[in-house]
């Protein structure tokens, strides 16, 4: 298999795919080395999402250490899914394609996408597990409001897999008009790899800014790992810096990384949650964009590279940790990155750059119902 | 003659339906071994996977079911299933194992010719492909070339894929190899349409529908198959 990352990577799908995925490749790369799309991009980051993110210190979050939070609930739209959909979304135009299809699961990429779909004019098409949509309600809302069509996965674990799987097969049937905008660094390449790229703003900003704050870079970086956007973004500036520990954190019932084997799901080889026969396992999370069974190919080969490691979190240890952070600094965070915050805490390293994913406000019902 | 090959996903009472297939004139049978995320199947095909991994059918059980198959007809056999399956079992392994149960070939839905050159597979060619890839495929591939008949998942469709002709007149002009057009066929009148463009017609998701009602609903569904092959393409 012709990997991207090690042993892992590759375009595991049907052959509809192979023309599209040759032409997103050669799309990227000639976007990549082009000016004006860097500066469209710039742009965009600047003028609507409201780009850079500050780094805010949390001294009572966190006393006795020197933790900063790289703010990316401070995005339009409330998480850092607005770095990737923006400049796939420009990228999707380049291309042609007028019609976008996503997968959410809390639903964080799901308004990403459908807000640029609004700003750009495309049609927007998000799939997205029932149960889901049970537990992120506001989103679906948000979607409705910013005109997108959200359908309903009804089959499965209806949560964020299937949602995934549906995406794929609308894609695999509207090829021709369509671009789909995967949200996380998972997928066929070239998806993990144009995945980080667009989210390696967060690394990039944050090492400048915490070298701003603190003359020196941190001890250790911290994000929390669905599919691993977020922390691949923030991880990216840092894999150099070789005493910089970059820590992943994952959830307990979702630790493709951690407790996973080797597997093909959604069209990469990477580390999931399978069992022996290759049948995909069943996540669960109380955070909804934690809540899969596989990861980005890239976060299992810096594991296996041993450059990156990948600590559990249970859902308590993230409640405790939403908690904590709304009474210690007035930031309510989202519950997938509350599962940061918490093994943040215990690490024995003093400077900690945490990467705050997003904010908490769509996760309100769920914790209320878990206190 | 044109070929018809029946798609049954793997179940303990597969064996018996394969048979009634090959009665009613079935040339080929494709086994199916269910994988938990099939990116390629609509829901008949998917909710047939769900059920029958509900019912044990990991790989192991699939390949002792082709085994079973072998015994009662005397047709190919082909596994057809997806990358995650090889990737657990082993690619050498599952070749090995399938071809000692009877199996001849295998489609791996979602391997691209590229890679694991070592599994010797029936390709799969769309109507996105580039002549490029369809050269690639059609040289790569093992017996026959598989044409997806339109750009989507399985499922029954009210008519033949309008793209079908365009591809089979592509593949043609790149290669000499059988080639058998499957997806969204259901009807005998959509085989027999098929049969006047391609060597074989491969039909799936109706197959399973009607295999719900017994081998007896099978056979005369393949046999109403066959015959509109056969009426519209004589020997």
């Amino acid at each position: 298999m012709t990997t991207t990352f090690g042993a892992y990577g590759g375009r595991y799908v049907p052959e509809t795919l192979i023309p599209a995925l040759d032409e997103l490749t050669a799309g990227w790369n000639a976007a990549k080395n082009d000016e004006s799309f860097h500066r469209e991009l710039h742009e965009l980051l600047t003028t609507y999402a409201g780009r850079p993110t500050p780094l805010t210190p949390a001294p009572r979050f966190a006393p006795g250490k020197r933790l900063y939070l790289k703010r990316e609930d401070l995005n339009h739209t409330g998480a850092h899914k607005l770095n990737n959909a923006l400049g796939q979304a420009v990228l999707a135009r380049r291309l042609g394609k007028h019609r976008i299809v996503a997968e959410t699961g809390a639903g964080q990429h799901g308004v990403a996408t459908a807000t640029v779909c609004a700003k750009f004019g495309l049609e927007c098409v998000v799939y997205m597990g029932a149960e889901d949509m049970r537990r992120q309600k506001p989103n679906v809302e948000r979607m409705h409001l910013l005109g997108a069509e959200v359908r309903a996965v009804e089959f499965g674990t209806k949560t964020l897999k299937e949602a995934t799987s549906e995406a794929i097969r609308d894609w695999i049937t509207n090829v021709d008009t369509t671009h789909y905008l995967i949200g996380s660094c998972v997928g066929p390449a070239p998806y993990p790899e144009l995945v980080r790229d667009l989210q390696r703003v967060i690394g990039d900003e944050a090492r400048e800014q915490f070298l701003a704050a603190e003359g020196r870079l941190p001890e250790v970086v911290v994000a929390c790992v669905g599919g691993g956007s977020n922390a691949i973004g923030a991880f990216y500036a840092f894999v150099d810096d070789t005493d910089v520990r970059l820590v992943g954190v994952e959830a307990a019932g979702a630790a493709s990384l951690g407790t996973g084997r080797p597997g093909v799901l959604h069209g990469a080889r990477s580390s999931i949650l399978a069992d022996e026969d290759g049948q995909i396992a069943d996540a669960h999370s109380i955070s909804a964009g934690l809540d899969y069974p596989g990861v980005g190919p890239e976060h299992a080969a810096l594991r296996d590279a041993g450059r990156a490691e990948y600590l559990p979190c249970t859902d308590d240890q993230a409640l405790a940790a939403f908690h904590r952070l709304a009474e210690t600094e007035g930031i309510i965070p989202a519950l997938e990155s509350s599962h940061a915050l918490a093994r943040a805490l215990d690490l024995d390293e003093e400077l900690v750059l945490v990467c705050l994913s997003g904010r908490g406000d769509k996760d309100l019902a769920e914790v209320l119902a878990h206190s | 003659m044109k070929k018809l090959a029946i798609y049954l996903v793997c179940e303990p009472e597969t064996p018996e339906l394969a048979e009634a297939a090959v009665d009613g004139g079935a040339d080929l049978i494709e086994l199916g071994f269910p994988f938990s995320d099939p990116l390629a199947e609509g829901p008949t095909i998917r909710l047939a996977s769900e059920r029958a991994l509900a019912r044990g059918m990991r790989t192991r059980q699939c390949i002792d079911c082709l085994g079973a198959v072998r015994a009662r007809v005397d047709v190919p056999i082909v596994p057809m299933t997806y990358a995650a399956i090889l990737e657990a079992y082993g690619y050498e392994r599952f070749v090995a194992d399938t071809r000692a149960a009877g199996a001849s070939s295998a489609i791996v839905v979602d391997l691209p010719v590229e890679d694991h050159p070592e599994v010797p597979r029936v390709q799969l060619v769309a109507p996105t492909s580039t002549d490029e890839r369809i050269a690639t495929c059609a040289a790569a591939t093992d017996g026959w070339l598989y044409l997806v008949s339109l750009t989507g998942t399985t499922g029954a469709r009210g008519e033949v894929s309008p793209a079908l002709a365009g591809l089979v007149e592509r593949t043609r002009a790149l290669t000499d190899v059988p080639l058998y057009a499957g997806f969204g066929i259901s009807t005998p009148e959509h085989a027999a349409t098929v049969a006047e463009l391609a060597d074989g017609v491969v039909v799936g998701s109706r197959a399973i529908q009607v295999a719900e009602d017994g081998p007896a609903a099978l056979r005369d569904y393949v046999r109403g198959l066959r015959e509109a092959i056969d009426a519209a393409v004589p020997a």
